[in-house]
């Protein structure tokens, strides 16, 4: 206690030798940010939740009118929004497998005593360094049935990728896994530099396959931050609209984003696209809580 | 001091007048990002140099058009004076008070009989045959075809056309001779195509593009006075018609699902296909060397008509209104005065605009000024347009989302998409209380 005391001491004196006193710091940084999340954030998110139960078009010059739950009712029984959260759930599962698979592989191919290791993993990073938008059009040119190079590499022919209503959906994915695994692989690469050298000296002495090395120590010390790369992943999916709406506009790529983009912005329908928000807000939050109460189990392990 | 201060409230008042007077001597109209923006910019300077009002186009992608317009309109800003807007907006716009009445200023210069009639019914007139006008016909578009007359006058493939078809390859004149010439283009393993059409479902270009099938064969998208549609879009004409436009589909190039207007182009520029839709608006770009290597060989054709012989086209193009929010509304009024006379009109299409005066379009000199402007002339005097009521885009989207599939996919029967069309277009009048 008094160790805690004297910490705390030294801590204000060192701050009040420097000028800046905590009333100081708490006026200068904290109050702000407070005052900046509640305008910017808090305000709005009420705001809209007010709207949300309103028939208000921000294209009209009509006041809202107040009308309960009809917007969630109407939302919840349209078979149009139910096929949105079919193809954003297929869409996330898909993409964030595959991130995670060619994530992982890569790290661990890169765990190794590889000569240029070092660029190698700065290349590999480079495509989630680029624009969404960027992604999009390049990824668009590659598809292209005509003169895209992945047909002619593949020897597909005029094989059509985003406007066959079956493929686009894989087609969108798969640039998303192609962007995105190296953010898996760069979250895979620290923890597997953090499990213990001595763990696979002895699993090697009790003459452990690979295998059983694998499941027994490898993914075991790996997982709780493979599952917290999986967490951003699902919830950045989930969310994703760019990609979808740049490379394709089939029904069967039509996420909930983009449609709650669509309600919102070309139809102004500002109070039932409120509603649609906060229907995704809860499913998101629904999701990561799931996803943390097993990443705590994990972790307990 | 008292002088002093005389001089100075004085003074400061002076400078407020001057700054007023300053800020009215300018105006700004918005519109998309194209080509006839630039040619009405060229416009403007001209009235500048004319009247020392600086007229500035401020332009954006079409992408961002609606979105941003509307959301200027919606936040009552007055950065914009005027909007060259698209048709579909005029009841959404007018209805919420973005636009200002400009129905005086129509029966003062006798617009209705100045402009082409389809002109003043679609890009003006709301509610339809109300005799209330929000907006000048600025832009007039309107969907035609472009084709490659060396492909189609080349001797061996008229006379292997004929041998197949039993009649001569010319531009098609009926949509049955165009299906027709498409399915003979269309040569996937020479890499070359029959037809270039409108697929784009993010905003209007799959509909404008089935539109124009649905008015040739003498179909209608529903009674604009009573918002009935039971009947009328999912008729036996218009199920023939999207069913020959899901046909022509087949004859497009691989990867045709979301093609609008670049793409089409590209369809004639890049060798690709034999024939493409486009508005009309886009076609300067086909006959200058620069932007097309076989501008010396692309020729132009107006919508064809359907089996009973009618002939009609989707709208294009746009109005010009004053926004209620604009502070330079009578400098704006009289841009306006300026733009629909005569000789500014005249002037308009020697730029590359698309006038909608009659006088104009009638003229001799304006039809032969260019390959095309013959059939666009011949297109706007018979055209139609999607409807225009203030919940135009939830229409515009349910069509697009019943129709895409089976154009592009071929999923279900043109019959089921349109009666399911026609559900939601019911469904969604209701709950605007249009039909009651």
């Amino acid at each position: 206690m008094a160790t805690a005391v004297m910490t705390s001491l030294d801590t204000k004196s060192r701050a009040a030798s420097r000028g800046m006193s905590d009333i100081r710091i708490r006026n200068l940084f904290i109050i702000p940010t407070i005052l900046f999340l509640i305008v910017f954030n808090i305000f709005p998110l009420i705001y809209s939740l007010g709207y949300s139960f309103t028939d208000f078009r921000a294209s009209s010059n009509a006041a809202a009118r107040f009308v309960g739950l009809q917007n969630y009712r109407e939302l919840l029984n349209d078979p149009f929004i139910w096929s949105n959260f079919a193809i954003t759930a297929k869409y996330v599962i898909v993409s964030v497998t595959g991130q995670v698979i060619v994530g992982f592989g890569t790290a661990m191919l890169l765990n190794r005593d590889i000569p240029l290791k070092g660029l190698l993993t700065t290349l590999l990073l480079l495509p989630m360094m680029l624009s969404m938008a960027v992604v999009g059009l390049f990824w668009k040119l590659l598809y292209d049935p005509s003169f895209g190079i992945i047909n002619y590499t593949l020897g597909l022919g005029s094989f059509e990728w985003l406007s066959n209503p079956d493929v686009a959906l894989y087609a969108v994915a798969i640039t998303d896994i192609w962007m995105w695994s190296p953010f898996v692989m760069l979250l895979s690469l620290a923890g597997l530099s953090a499990v213990p050298k001595h763990l696979y000296e002895a699993a090697a002495i009790d003459r452990a396959g690979p295998f059983y090395t694998f499941f027994r120590i490898t993914l075991p010390l790996v997982a709780p931050i493979l599952m917290i790369a999986i967490i951003f992943r699902t919830m950045e999916a989930f969310k994703t609209f760019d990609l979808a709406y740049i490379l394709t506009s089939q029904p069967t790529t039509e996420v909930i984003s983009i449609r709650l983009y669509k309600m919102a912005f070309q139809e102004w329908q500002t109070g039932r696209s409120c509603a649609l928000a906060y229907i995704v807000l809860i499913m998101i939050l629904a999701i990561t809580n799931i996803y943390v109460k097993y990443l705590n189990k994990v972790k307990e392990r | 001091m008292r002088k002093t201060m005389t001089g100075l409230v004085a003074g400061v008042g002076l400078m407020w007048a001057c700054g007023t007077s300053a800020q009215a001597q300018e105006l700004t109209i918005f519109w998309a990002e194209w080509d006839p923006a630039n040619y009405l910019q060229e416009l403007a300077n001209e009235y500048e140099a004319e009247t020392g009002v600086k007229v500035t186009v401020e332009t954006t992608p079409w992408a961002d058009f609606q979105t941003k317009a509307f959301t200027e309109f919606n936040a009552k800003g007055s950065a914009y004076d005027l909007v060259v807007g698209d048709s579909q907006w005029i009841g959404a716009a007018s209805e919420a008070g973005h636009y200002v009445d400009l129905t005086e200023f129509f029966t003062k210069h006798n617009l209705t009989q100045v402009m082409a009639p389809a002109t003043v019914k679609y890009y003006s007139e709301y509610p339809a045959n109300s005799k209330k006008y929000w907006s000048i016909p600025a832009e007039g578009d309107a969907v035609g075809w472009s084709y490659r007359k060396d492909w189609f006058e080349d001797p061996k493939e008229m006379e292997a056309f004929k041998a197949k078809y039993g009649y001569d390859l010319a531009p098609p004149k009926t949509w049955a001779e165009m299906r027709d010439i498409a399915e003979f283009f269309h040569r996937p393993d020479q890499k070359r195509y029959g037809i270039a059409i409108y697929t784009d479902n993010s905003y209007d270009g799959l509909v404008m593009g089935v539109e124009n099938a649905i008015f040739s064969f003498g179909g209608e998208l529903g009674d604009y006075q009573n918002y009935k549609v039971d009947g009328i879009i999912n008729s036996e004409k218009n199920v023939k018609a999207l069913e020959l436009y899901r046909e022509l589909y087949g004859f497009t190039p691989p990867g045709w699902a979301k093609s609008f207007f670049v793409e089409n182009n590209q369809a004639i520029t890049e060798n690709l296909a034999a024939m493409s839709m486009n508005y009309f608006a886009f076609f300067p770009a086909l006959v200058n060397e620069a932007s097309n290597p076989n501008a010396k060989v692309t020729g132009f054709f107006a919508n064809p008509a359907g089996p009973n012989g009618e002939q009609f086209a989707a709208l294009g193009g746009q109005g010009i209104s004053i926004i209620s929010y604009s502070k330079n509304q009578e400098e704006a009024m009289k841009f306006l005065e300026w733009f629909i006379k005569d000789e500014t009109q005249k002037r308009w299409a020697e730029l590359g605009g698309y006038t909608a005066s009659a006088k104009v379009l009638e003229s001799p000199e304006f039809q032969n000024a260019t390959p095309y402007n013959k059939a666009f002339y011949e297109t706007m005097f018979k055209v139609k347009d999607f409807w225009a009521t203030p919940e135009y885009a939830e229409l515009l989207i349910q069509m697009n989302q019943r129709i895409y599939p089976f154009v592009t996919a071929g999923q279900g029967t043109a019959k089921e998409a349109l009666d399911a069309l026609a559900a939601d277009w019911n469904a969604t009048f209701k709950k605007y209380g249009r039909n009651k």
